[in-house]
């Protein structure tokens, strides 16, 4: 079993990664950012409990991700999640996609967001940078209704193909529209 | 020795004819009756799928041309359920998550909450949080390993194991009552201490089971029918897991040794020591033995917690969010008032919002919380290992057989639960 | 008893006695209560000592559908087509409260209650069921099978029912 042998990686890792405080790292995180892409590509710039979270605009995210994930160092090149999102009281930013990139090398985690009218839900897909990003895009379209231009197959995945809503925007009920034995007296709806 | 050498004469002596006949073009092969390909509908409900996924595959005779995943027969709305439950009433959903391992889901939500209000939980109850979550992931790696055997005929291991589960979930009744989705978890800590059974029959276990799985062990790992069935079955490259957003054991197969206890420890991981178990191909067979090792690391992590088990309460002080004690409740104001809003969802939790991952029994296993101030999430997002990597199937058994598909799928453990949220 | 004898009986009484200990289930496992049958079906608890040895993954040869987990509407027609292609007699268990009744997912994408497309005839409420009780509900279809008359299938109750929920 050598190719199996149990190694330490826990301490290598602990080595590698700097041992500022997170500020620090942020800072200089954010440093980059700004140097990469310009200072005013980003705007909301907060640290909620710890993560460097930017807000940019639906025209550049495409270039900032696959810039993040070319830079050589601080190497942002794993897609952990992305989700979108809806605010329907903001008027002409309803909608929203969120993503989080981690380096795995720096153990340095982003969240960027950025917001667009419900009217025009159309963003960049980012499925040519990162192959998981195939299905997350599909399952935002399914629960919210956003368009990603270049995706190769946008069709919803998790619910039925012929659903005419798109059932996380805010406006839509939980509930089960079927059942009868429900009655406002009982559940308060 | 005899035997072995008789047998690879024999081995010899069948490859030669096959080669002869193929050489004299007595045996046609599939292009000699056509060149049309049949599509295969592995699933929803195919026996071998361990849960309802379906697959469109495309084959030539019994390779498999390319494949499409259809997911979403279990979609259970997990996301809006959330936002329209208060914080204490999320529990039960994340339990049923990936319910092979569901403290660890459970754990994990719990975390979120805390990062979210600022609560620190007491040592003792880290570390009882610590051996129910490796308790999980030694029993979420003993069904997709066991299931792997069966996959390739081998009922045996399933049985013996399932044993041991067994035992697994006897613990966790004498924690919390429960087997499968047991919500031992609370806002704060833990729902109740451990008890003197529990903490007896954790030692009696961990005493035992260290037998059973080795036997285990020598039944499959240089089992030579088992290996010619996984070795090399389903690869993948490390560079690719990464873009495919591979975590847990399937990457740690792969070669990359990315832990979230390691590199963002969580719950007083840091004070144990432990091992990251890596593969090099990413092949089923790496996968398997990867799982195999972490058990063995889970419970050198349990024998750590156990033994050095801080006294102290096992919930944070914590009143707004952790239920008073029921005796209290009926003699105290306070209590009865704090039971009652936090029973009926009137706590409010500040503004603000936590994305904090744990290592679920499949890779990291993320919540994304978003909270507006009100009773309930905003939002709530799950980064749900299964329905990320599973997306690489097809690419995975591209070229192979349809038998090595199914194990393939088998050793990626893929959770319906967790896959269709 | 001693040497070869004969007692008298009903036919109806043999055959539901026949019938009740050689159930084939179709374990149709969907989500966590799938794991709790997987323990059921395991050593522990063993349920092949109920006559249930070989559990029928075709529905062809099944006798008991056991429905065990969240069915979501986009399931919901397979399981009916599952159900159609078994051959009477047929009996079919709802184990767990997802099953029964859609459980905690009240929700716009699960069936609240298999009942809602296919009849059933035994509920193991749960979430999920102990394997006790699982077995317990494996022992009620018994009793059924064991008492039910085999005319049952050709009653116009039954064939009532049937079309109520517009099976053929």
């Amino acid at each position: 079993m050598a190719e199996n042998t149990p190694e330490s990686a826990a301490a290598p890792q602990e080595a590698a990664a700097p041992q500022d405080p997170q500020a620090a790292k942020n800072a200089q995180l954010l440093a980059l950012l700004h140097r990469l892409f310009g200072a005013d590509t980003f705007t909301d710039v907060e640290e909620p409990y710890g993560l460097l979270t930017v807000t940019t605009t639906r025209e550049r995210i495409h270039e900032i991700i696959a810039g993040l994930q070319q830079d050589q160092e601080l190497q942002l090149n794993f897609l952990t999640t992305m989700c979108g999102i809806h605010y329907p009281e903001n008027e002409g930013k309803e909608l929203g996609m969120i993503y989080h990139v981690h380096s795995l090398v720096n153990n340095l985690r982003l969240r960027i967001k950025m917001f667009f009218p419900i009217a025009d839900p159309v963003v960049p897909t980012l499925t040519d940078l990162y192959a998981t990003a195939n299905w997350m895009e599909r399952e935002a379209y399914d629960f919210y209704g956003i368009i990603f231009t270049g995706h190769p197959n946008l069709i919803r995945i998790l619910n039925v193909e012929d659903m005419d809503y798109h059932p996380m925007r805010k406006e839509y009920a939980l509930e089960d529209g079927t059942r009868e034995d429900k009655t406002d007296l009982f559940f308060g709806r | 020795m005899a035997v072995n050498d008789s047998l690879e004469g024999t081995h010899k002596i069948i490859q030669e004819a096959r080669e002869q006949q193929h050489n004299s073009g007595l045996i046609p092969t599939l292009n000699d009756f056509s060149q049309e390909l049949t599509t295969l509908n592995l699933g929803p409900t195919h026996p071998a799928t361990h849960g309802i996924f379906q697959n469109i595959l495309q084959m030539d005779g019994e390779r498999i041309i390319s494949g499409v995943p259809t997911i979403g027969y279990i979609h259970r709305a997990f996301e809006k359920i959330a936002e329209r439950r208060p914080f204490y009433q999320i529990t039960p959903l994340t339990d049923r998550m990936n319910y092979c391992s569901s403290p660890i889901n459970n754990m994990g939500w719990h975390m979120t909450v805390e990062k979210l209000l600022g609560v620190t939980v007491p040592k003792r109850a880290q570390y009882m949080r610590v051996i129910a979550m490796e308790l999980a992931r030694i029993t979420d790696h003993l069904i997709c390993n066991s299931i792997l055997g069966v996959d390739t005929g081998a009922f045996t291991g399933f049985l013996y194991v399932f044993q041991e589960r067994e035992k697994v979930y006897e613990i966790y009744e004498e924690i919390c009552g429960a087997r499968l989705t047991t919500n031992m978890g609370r806002v704060g800590g833990m729902e109740r201490d451990f008890s003197d059974v529990a903490i007896q029959k954790l030692r009696d276990w961990l005493k035992t089971f260290p037998a059973v799985m080795k036997e285990f062990e020598s039944m499959f790992n240089r089992n030579r029918i088992f290996m010619d069935r996984v070795v090399n079955v389903g690869p993948i490259t490390a560079e690719k897991a990464l873009n495919y957003g591979f975590t847990g054991p399937n990457l740690r197969a792969a070669g990359v040794d990315y832990d979230v206890r390691a590199m963002n420890p969580y719950s007083s991981y840091e004070d144990f020591e432990f091992e990251i178990p890596v593969g090099t191909k990413g092949d089923t067979y790496d996968r398997f033995m990867v799982r195999n090792e972490e058990i063995w690391q889970s419970l050198r992590i349990i024998n750590q917690a156990l033994e050095n088990l801080p006294e102290g309460p096992f919930h944070a002080d914590a009143p707004h969010y952790y239920l008073p004690p029921k005796q209290a409740v009926y003699k105290n104001m306070e209590a009865l008032i704090y039971h009652f809003k936090i029973i009926m969802g009137e706590i409010e939790a500040p503004v603000g919002e936590v994305y904090h991952s744990v290592e679920g029994g499949n890779g990291e296993l993320g919540f994304y919380l978003i909270s507006d101030g009100g009773r309930t999430p905003y939002r709530l997002h799950f980064r749900r290992p299964c329905f990320i990597y599973y997306q690489a199937y097809p690419e995975m058994v591209v070229g192979s057989s349809l038998s090595d598909a199914i194990v393939t799928l088998s050793s990626m453990n893929v959770i319906a639960g967790e896959l269709d949220a | 008893m001693e040497g070869a004898g004969f007692f008298a009986t009903s036919l109806e009484q043999v055959v539901g006695m026949a019938r009740a200990n050689s159930l084939w289930p179709l374990p149709f496992a969907t989500s966590c209560c799938g794991i709790e049958f997987m323990a059921t079906m395991g050593s522990h608890y063993d349920i092949s000592r109920f006559g249930s040895e070989r559990p029928s993954f075709s529905p062809r040869q099944a006798d008991l559908l056991m429905v065990m987990g969240t069915i979501a509407k986009k399931m919901a027609p397979i399981v009916k087509q599952v159900y159609e292609q078994m051959a009477e007699p047929r009996w079919v268990l709802a184990m767990g409260a997802c099953a029964c009744s859609g459980g905690i997912f009240d929700s716009y994408s699960v069936l609240q209650g298999i009942d809602r497309i296919i009849p059933v005839d035994v509920y193991v409420p749960g979430c999920p069921p102990r394997p006790e009780q699982v077995l317990d509900g494996l022992m009620r279809v018994q009793d059924l099978a064991r008492t039910e008359s085999i005319r049952r299938r050709n009653a116009p109750e039954y064939q009532a029912l049937l079309a109520s929920y517009n099976i053929k």
